[in-house]
C-alpha cells in the first residue's frame, strides 16, 4: 500500500529529529453494519514499528477508533546516517513496509 | 395590452436583480480552504500529511500500468502526466464532439479505457478511478480553473445554473440559498462556503477517504431532503460544469483537504 514518509534528509549527530508517517487503509472498526444488518468484519492496522539501522526506536499499537490513513508522528536522536525501516501489521495478515534514509554529519 | 406588458416588466425587473444579486463577483469569490480552521489547512498544505497524496500515488502507478484487451497504459497514448496533462483538469468537464454533451474527468478516462484500453469502465467511487482522477488533476494544481469557455458548452452551463438557483427536496432550498446569499455564516456549527469546486476529488475527514464532486453534491441533495441524482446523469454533470465555470480563475487544489 501507498506510504507517504517525511524524514529529513539531513542532520547533525545529536539533533532530535520529528518523523512522520502516513499510509493508506480503510481502518474499518467492526462496529459498523451494513444495510441489511450484517457486522463488517474488523479490518485495522493494529501494530506500527519503527527501525533506525535495525534497533527498534519507536512503537504503537493501534485500535478500532483511529481514523482511516492512519497519520504517525514521534522524535528520536539521530547519532549515525542510515536507514529508518517502517512496518505496518493488521488484520487479516495485513503487512507493508517502507523506508527512508538519513546522512548525519 | 400596455398594462400586461408594464406588469411583465415590472416582473422582470423584481425577478432579475434578486437573481444576480446571489452571485459572487470575481474578486470576491473564495476557496473552501479559506473558510477552514489552521489544522486542517496544515494538513492539505503538507504533501507528506495529505491524505489525499496517498491516492495521488496510486493513481500514478496506475497511469503505468497495462490494461485491457489493448494491453496499453495511459502512459502509452499520453506520456509524462506532468507535462501532457497539466491544466486539462481545469478544463473539466469538456465538451466531447461525439457525445455532442459535456463528460466529466472520469467519465473521460472511462471513455479512454473503452475506446482505446478496451477495458471495463470503473465504477464510480472507486478507488482506481478516485486515483487516477486525484493523479491527472494533481498535475493541474495551482491552474486557474478556465472550464465552461467553450461556445458549445453554453446551454449546458445555463441548465446548471438553473438547478443551481432551482429550490428541491423537502427542505424546499436551492444551492443558492446557501452558497450565494449566506456563505461565511454557519450550518449547524459549520462554516458554510461559497462552493467553488477547486480541490476535487479531495479528501473529507467526514468520509475518510477521497471522493468526488459528484459525491459532494449528491451529499448536499440529500441533506436538503431531495432524491439526488444518478452519478454520471446529464443534471449532476451540468451542475459541476456550472460550478466550474463560477470558479473561474480560481487555482486547482487538487488533492485538497475539507472537514
Amino acid at each position: 500500500m501507498a506510504a507517504l514518509i517525511n524524514v529529513p534528509a539531513k542532520a547533525r549527530r545529536g539533533d532530535v529529529i520529528e518523523i512522520r508517517t502516513l499510509t493508506s487503509h480503510i481502518m474499518e472498526t467492526g462496529f459498523r453494519h451494513t444495510m441489511d444488518g450484517a457486522l463488517v468484519p474488523r479490518d485495522i492496522i493494529t501494530s506500527f514499528t519503527c527501525r533506525y539501522n535495525g534497533t527498534e526506536i519507536f512503537r504503537a499499537d493501534l485500535f478500532p477508533a483511529i481514523a482511516a490513513n492512519p497519520y504517525l508522528s514521534f522524535f528520536t536522536v539521530v547519532q549515525e546516517s542510515g536507514k529508518f525501516e517502517f512496518e505496518w501489521i493488521g488484520d487479516n495478515g495485513y503487512s507493508s513496509t517502507a523506508s527512508a534514509s538519513i546522512t548525519v554529519e | 395590452m400596455i398594462f400586461w406588458r408594464a406588469i411583465a416588466a415590472a416582473a422582470l425587473l423584481t425577478v432579475t436583480p434578486a437573481l444576480l444579486a446571489g452571485e459572487i463577483p470575481r474578486d470576491a469569490r473564495r476557496s473552501g480552504y479559506s473558510f477552514m480552521g489552521p489544522e486542517t489547512r496544515a494538513m492539505q498544505d503538507d504533501d507528506t500529511s495529505n491524505p489525499g497524496m496517498l491516492f495521488v500515488l496510486d493513481g500514478e502507478a496506475l497511469w503505468g500500468r497495462k490494461t485491457g484487451v489493448a494491453d496499453k497504459s495511459c502512459a502509452d497514448c499520453h506520456g509524462d502526466a506532468r507535462t501532457s496533462m497539466k491544466g486539462v483538469a481545469a478544463r473539466y468537464p469538456a465538451f466531447d464532439k461525439p457525445l455532442s454533451r459535456p463528460v466529466t474527468l472520469d467519465q473521460r478516462i472511462n471513455l479512454c479505457r473503452a475506446d482505446h484500453q478496451q477495458a471495463a469502465p470503473l465504477p464510480y467511487e472507486s478507488r482506481d478511478l478516485l486515483a487516477l482522477s486525484a493523479f491527472v488533476a494533481h498535475q493541474s494544481r495551482g491552474v486557474a480553473i478556465t472550464a465552461g469557455d467553450a461556445p458549445e458548452l453554453r446551454p449546458f452551463v445555463a441548465q446548471g445554473r438553473d438547478l443551481f438557483m432551482q429550490r428541491e427536496g423537502q427542505l424546499n432550498l436551492a444551492c443558492t440559498n446557501c452558497h450565494d446569499d449566506n456563505f461565511d455564516k454557519r450550518l449547524a456549527g459549520a462554516p458554510i462556503t461559497q462552493a467553488q469546486p477547486t480541490g476535487y476529488p479531495l479528501y473529507r475527514l467526514e468520509w475518510q477517504t477521497l471522493g468526488s464532486l459528484e459525491r459532494r453534491l449528491r451529499s448536499c441533495m440529500t441533506g436538503v431532503r431531495a432524491q439526488a441524482f444518478d452519478y454520471g446523469s446529464p443534471e449532476l454533470v451540468a451542475l459541476e460544469l456550472y460550478l466550474m465555470s463560477r470558479a473561474r480563475g480560481l487555482p486547482m487544489e487538487t488533492p485538497a483537504v475539507r472537514p
